[in-house]
């Protein structure tokens, strides 16, 4: 025990002492949470619409209004008359050219259903079905609001609702993106940077010399990083509840509990990294490389897995970030309890175990 | 003669087919500072590794401080002490936190820490620099403090992996003194070196060759026997009847 709290002593001064490392431990989750939250959002608004109104009439004024007035969309113009719509997408600038025909009322009040045409720009397709999205939404809301004293008109009409996030933010999708991210780099990165920079001193071969238990040095180098990352966490959620304004629907302890998990994970993967990187740079590129870039692209928190052709849909499950990112998408931003993410879960405790497994078996190798 | 504090039989390490240590004897007595010579590829470092009991041998018998190094490893590993080229030291901790984490790794009570610690700051007389970083300091210090550091929970036998690879004659000279001092007090000191000077400075060594000890003996008896004028000829000479490469 006492070993062990030298050992954890002297890991903390290390960290405290080097500023560089300081500043990425706590400086990133803040950097990236204030780009995702701000810069990078995915959300798009003031989209520069037009509205051609053939019918201009009381319905379709208002329904103009309330687009107009969503933040998601500036109308430019509203012309009665559509003589060049593609005209109006290209040199105007316009996104979307929305078309609201003559006779929308009379359809509408005689229970018909009333078709609108909206002409996107979609050279940019990511965009415009946000927009599209979007715009489907103003429309369904509008036309609630505004026929709701009429009587119940009877007939079909496929309305899109959006769930857990109506409003489309991009908040709920990456900041669950964020930790996932930041955890792997703390985690992976930082312990097997910790743990390869004492071979490269070679200061391991002095611990190793110790009475101490090699792994509990590994162990030892391991703690202080754990901790760190709860601190991590800590300020990732309260960023986001107080400057993003999203809400933790789920259980906090479940979240924590989960994501304590997910940091054991990392670990687990850090300490692999440090058996086959014999450098520090090498742990740093193995890290990226092999750890940051998959959990970016294969989480599903930048490009939906479900785009993605088979091969690479496969090889996402392998990412332990995806399991994580939908475990904080289900706890924090669904409210789902422990029931709804148990598959997640025992995926992760799978991979912590088969990671640690692979470790050790190399480590002792290493130990001859 | 009492009993040697090192004693191996036929001690050999394997790595698959390759043969890295192969059947090694030693005695080393007590207070003795033993040079311990080879080529790059030799199995110098693999043969020092095991009598840390860092590595298992595959057979042979070897008793270090007393135990038996098959089924006593954790026992050998609080009876020596270690110190590597690379100075062992933490360059972003400062002096008395070196010494204060190697005392606690070997499970010292935090009142020897104390004792221990402030001794040890006034023997090398770094009073003023107790509190500066590893990293402020001139190489001849750290040298010094992690030879005292690597002492620092009176081992039996300290393991000197080329202590003094990179540091000009004065201070090498100066560090052999203390060498001298510690195994004056009945320390026994295992020395590794690349410099063949180095070797003339100790009661006794080895010289190993493909994995097997060449030569043995009091560094005189040793240049003697080969008819060698120097410990340069008798290591280029043993050397050239290697047919290992270099790894």
């Amino acid at each position: 025990m006492r070993q062990l709290r030298s050992f954890v002593r002297k890991e903390f001064l290390h960290v405290l002492r080097d500023r560089k490392t300081l500043l990425i431990l706590f400086g990133m989750p803040v950097v990236q949470i204030l780009i995702f939250g701000f810069a990078l959002s995915n959300e798009v608004k003031n989209t520069r619409i037009a509205i051609i109104d053939q019918a201009n009439d009381a319905f379709s004024q208002q329904l103009t209004q309330r687009i107009d007035a969503s933040r998601y969309f500036d109308v430019t113009s509203v012309l009665d008359r559509a003589p060049w719509a593609d005209g109006l997408l290209r040199h105007a600038d316009n996104r979307v050219v929305l078309i609201i025909p003559a006779n929308i009322e009379s359809e509408l009040h005689h229970g018909r259903t009333a078709q609108l045409q909206a002409i996107v720009d979609a050279s940019d397709p990511n965009r415009s079905s946000t927009v599209t999205a979007y715009l489907s939404q103003a429309v369904a809301t509008a036309q609630l609001d505004l026929l709701a004293g009429a009587q119940q008109p009877a007939r079909i009409d496929v309305t899109t609702r959006f769930v857990y996030n109506p409003q489309l933010h991009g908040a709920p999708n990456f900041v669950p993106g964020v930790m996932s991210l930041v955890l792997m780099l703390v985690c992976v990165m930082m312990t097997s940077i910790a743990i390869v920079r004492e071979k490269e001193l070679g200061t391991m071969e002095v611990l190793l010399v110790s009475p101490m238990n090699p792994f509990m040095v590994i162990i030892s180098k391991v703690i202080p990083y754990f901790l760190l990352s709860l601190v991590n966490i800590a300020s990732i959620l309260l960023l986001s509840v107080v400057v993003l304004d999203l809400p933790i629907v789920g259980s906090v302890p479940l979240l924590y509990g989960l994501s304590m998990l997910f940091i054991i994970t990392c670990l687990a993967l850090g300490m692999l990294v440090s058996t086959i990187a014999a450098t520090q740079a090498a742990a740093m590129l193995v890290s990226l490389m092999g750890m940051l870039l998959p959990t970016l692209l294969f989480s599903g928190f930048m490009f939906p897995i479900e785009n993605m052709p088979l091969p690479m849909q496969l090889f996402s499950n392998l990412v332990p970030a995806r399991w994580y990112y939908e475990i904080v998408k289900g706890v924090m931003i669904k409210g789902l309890g422990f029931d709804g993410v148990i598959k997640e879960t025992l995926i992760l405790l799978l991979m912590t175990t088969v990671f640690t497994a692979i470790s050790v078996r190399r480590f002792k190798e290493r130990l001859g | 003669m009492s009993e040697p504090i090192i004693s191996t039989r036929a001690l050999t390490k394997r790595f698959g087919d390759f043969v890295a240590v192969d059947a090694i004897d030693l005695d080393i007595q007590r207070g003795e500072i033993f040079g311990f010579l080879g080529a790059n590829g030799a199995g110098k470092t693999t043969a020092m590794r095991m009598l840390c009991g860092l590595l298992r041998p595959t057979s042979g018998t070897a008793r270090v401080a007393g135990f038996d190094l098959f089924t006593q490893t954790e026992a050998i590993k609080r009876s020596i002490g270690y110190m590597s080229q690379k100075f062992s030291l933490y360059d972003d901790l400062t002096v008395i936190e070196n010494i204060r984490f190697y005392a606690g790794i070997y499970g010292l009570t935090s009142q020897q820490i104390r004792s221990k610690s402030s001794q040890l700051i006034d023997r090398l007389g770094l009073q003023h620099e107790a509190n500066a970083l590893v990293r402020s300091l001139p190489l001849g210090w750290k040298q010094k403090i992690a030879f005292s550091v690597a002492m620092l929970h009176d081992p039996q036998i300290v393991f000197l992996d080329e202590p003094t690879g990179g540091v000009d004659p004065v201070t090498r000279r100066q560090f052999w003194d203390m060498i001298y001092a510690a195994a004056a007090d009945g320390i026994t000191m295992f020395v590794t070196t690349h410099y063949m000077d180095e070797a003339e400075y100790c009661h006794r060594l080895s010289i190993m060759v493909d994995g097997r000890i060449a030569a043995m003996g009091r560094p005189y008896d040793v240049r003697t026997s080969l008819n060698a004028r120097s410990m340069d000829d008798v290591f280029t000479m043993l050397a050239r009847g290697a047919t290992r490469g270099q790894d």
